[in-house]
């Protein structure tokens, strides 16, 4: 019997495909931009929108979303006002959203703890039809946003000062980005689960970026990988009766390790064109070594 | 009409004072060098005329438009001294060419962007590099490449950060011969530099910082080249001192005297 009779793997399916096509084109920003973290915190925080949603009867989807998107507001205010670093905003972040989503449940009744376990690493069976118009109403506000501004995007993760001076919004734009990334989570809670949600963000990407020449090709390959696991590891963990979440972030990791491993021979020989790579990568002003050429004759 | 113009500049980081009253008017066509010891508060001063940096007091216009209501970024073109993002996701020589293409104005990708990025990879010499991947360059080549990028803008102003710090001989010289091409075509060229190397024959105005005592840095010299014979030592003294201890974002007294 086909799984696709079933109308709750049908809805499951298009979750995962819809989260399967959308964490990698988010994921890829994020690398870019060194934040490959990100998503585990906003899949923390949404936690305890899940916890607030357990205590108060209201929806999980669409209150994880809002909480998500707070937090992720408060992430960037945090970063941007106080001189916290960027790791250590997304740490407090961490800790205060799975407290506070454990805390909640724990508040709200014995059956809710139970239905935690469920958004922390996925489930088939819970993907309700409500749900399923939340996931897709997210999905196309985010596809369209990316749409819009992918392009700006990219040139401020390429480079935000660099970006500045072409008269891009860069502050706005991270903003936007980490909003985006805490929606991302939102979408993937039920399929692929909190905790590893994120996974399905930044290892297709990696896999990708193992095999490809250029931003673009690895934002091909990452959604191609990433759309192939979620849907195959959602059909595994139906004949398997596991967890989809695992099974899809098991499977995105073997595809990064069969890419590196495709890599090997590949970077050799990119190895053998030797290029005079400069070791100065970890100064900032130029200072280094590279400062005692002749300069100095020339102006005494 | 004055390009970049700076009125009594004071920029604070975290209560240290970089830079006091910096004064500066620089016109279209000129090519002018900025120059100073690390810790003088050159790259700061760059940082602050391209809004990259709050300015504690005094004015920085840009093009006759305060900078914070300037939004004509087309007409200034900015080379770090490498990518933020370097080594991150893959990137193709094209697509960083390409980057500077976009911008709120320009969302979506026009027709002519492909010509414009080999047309400026041309100019650097490197259009049969365009697929490769920028991190397989050498430092000198991604250098070439990242200015390739700030002449797709087709800018008026171009401000470049050390454009030959830890570059090899060859692209030096083809960066210098880039630049001298586009002062020759009117466009104004503002860069910042410890050492002068292969621009010292370009360069039409030279603009040292650097403290008097213990005060401040501000500047110190500002005029035709060579640097007066009174400032070498506060610009070019520094060489080991400096490798020493690099880091230090000018917090140090350095005591250079003159």
């Amino acid at each position: 019997m086909s799984i696709f009779a079933y109308d709750f793997m049908q809805r499951a399916l298009i979750a995962a495909a819809l989260i399967g096509l959308i964490a990698p084109l988010i994921g890829i920003f994020l690398v870019q931009r060194r934040l490959a973290l990100l998503g585990d915190g906003m899949g923390h925080v949404a936690l305890t929108g899940v916890g607030l949603a357990f205590l108060t009867g209201l929806a999980p989807v669409p209150t994880a979303l809002v909480v998500a998107a707070l937090g992720a507001l408060i992430l960037e205010l945090v970063r941007a006002r106080s001189r916290t670093a960027g790791d250590l905003a997304l740490a407090l972040v961490f800790y205060g959203g799975i407290a506070g989503g454990v805390l909640l449940t724990s508040l709200a009744s014995g059956k809710a703890s139970s239905a935690l376990n469920q958004y922390l690493f996925g489930s088939l069976s819970t993907v309700a039809t409500e749900d399923v118009l939340w996931l897709l109403a997210a999905g196309v506000v985010v596809l369209l946003i990316l749409g819009f501004f992918g392009r700006e995007m990219f040139a401020m993760t390429l480079d935000p000062d660099v970006a500045h001076v072409q008269g891009i919004r860069t502050t706005r734009l991270g903003i936007l980005l980490t909003v985006l990334a805490a929606v991302t989570v939102v979408i993937g809670m039920r399929t692929v689960g909190l905790l590893l949600v994120s996974a399905i963000m930044i290892v297709p990407v990696a896999a990708a970026q193992q095999l490809a020449g250029s931003f673009r090709a690895t934002a091909i390959g990452a959604v191609i990988v990433g759309l192939a696991c979620s849907l195959a590891g959602l059909t595994t963990s139906f004949t398997l009766d596991v967890p989809p979440g695992p099974t899809i972030v098991l499977l995105a990791l073997a595809a990064f390790v069969i890419a590196a491993l495709i890599a090997i021979p590949l970077r050799r020989r990119r190895q053998r064109h030797p290029h005079p790579v400069d070791e100065s990568d970890h100064s900032h002003h130029g200072h280094g070594s590279e400062n005692d050429r002749p300069s100095r004759h020339a102006h005494e | 009409m004055s390009v970049i113009r700076c009125d009594r500049v004071c920029v604070d980081i975290e209560a240290a004072c970089i830079l006091r009253n910096v004064s500066l008017s620089i016109d279209q066509g000129e090519f002018v060098a900025i120059l100073g010891a690390n810790g003088s508060g050159k790259t700061t001063l760059m940082r602050a005329i391209l809004g990259l940096m709050p300015v504690t007091s005094g004015q920085v216009d840009l093009f006759d438009t305060p900078l914070s209501r300037f939004r004509d970024w087309g007409r200034i073109a900015y080379v770090p001294q490498r990518l933020h993002s370097a080594g991150a996701v893959p990137v193709s020589v094209h697509e960083v060419v390409g980057a500077s293409l976009i911008s709120p104005r320009r969302r979506l990708p026009r027709r002519g962007d492909r010509s414009v990025v080999l047309d400026a990879l041309a100019l650097v010499g490197l259009e049969d590099r365009r697929n490769d991947r920028f991190d397989a360059l050498s430092g000198g080549q991604q250098r070439r490449v990242m200015i390739a990028a700030a002449l797709a803008k087709d800018a008026d102003v171009y401000v470049l950060d050390e454009p030959t710090a830890g570059v090899d001989a060859e692209s030096q010289e083809h960066i210098a011969e880039t630049f001298a091409q586009q002062r020759d075509s009117g466009r104004t060229v503002l860069l910042v530099t410890h050492e002068l190397g292969t621009f010292s024959s370009l360069a039409t105005r030279i603009v040292v910082l650097g403290r008097r005592g213990s005060e401040s840095s501000t500047v110190l010299y500002d005029g035709t080249p060579p640097v007066p014979e009174h400032l070498t030592e506060s610009v070019w003294h520094h060489s080991e001192d400096v490798v020493m201890r690099g880091d230090d974002g000018g917090l140090l007294e350095r005591g250079s005297g003159s």
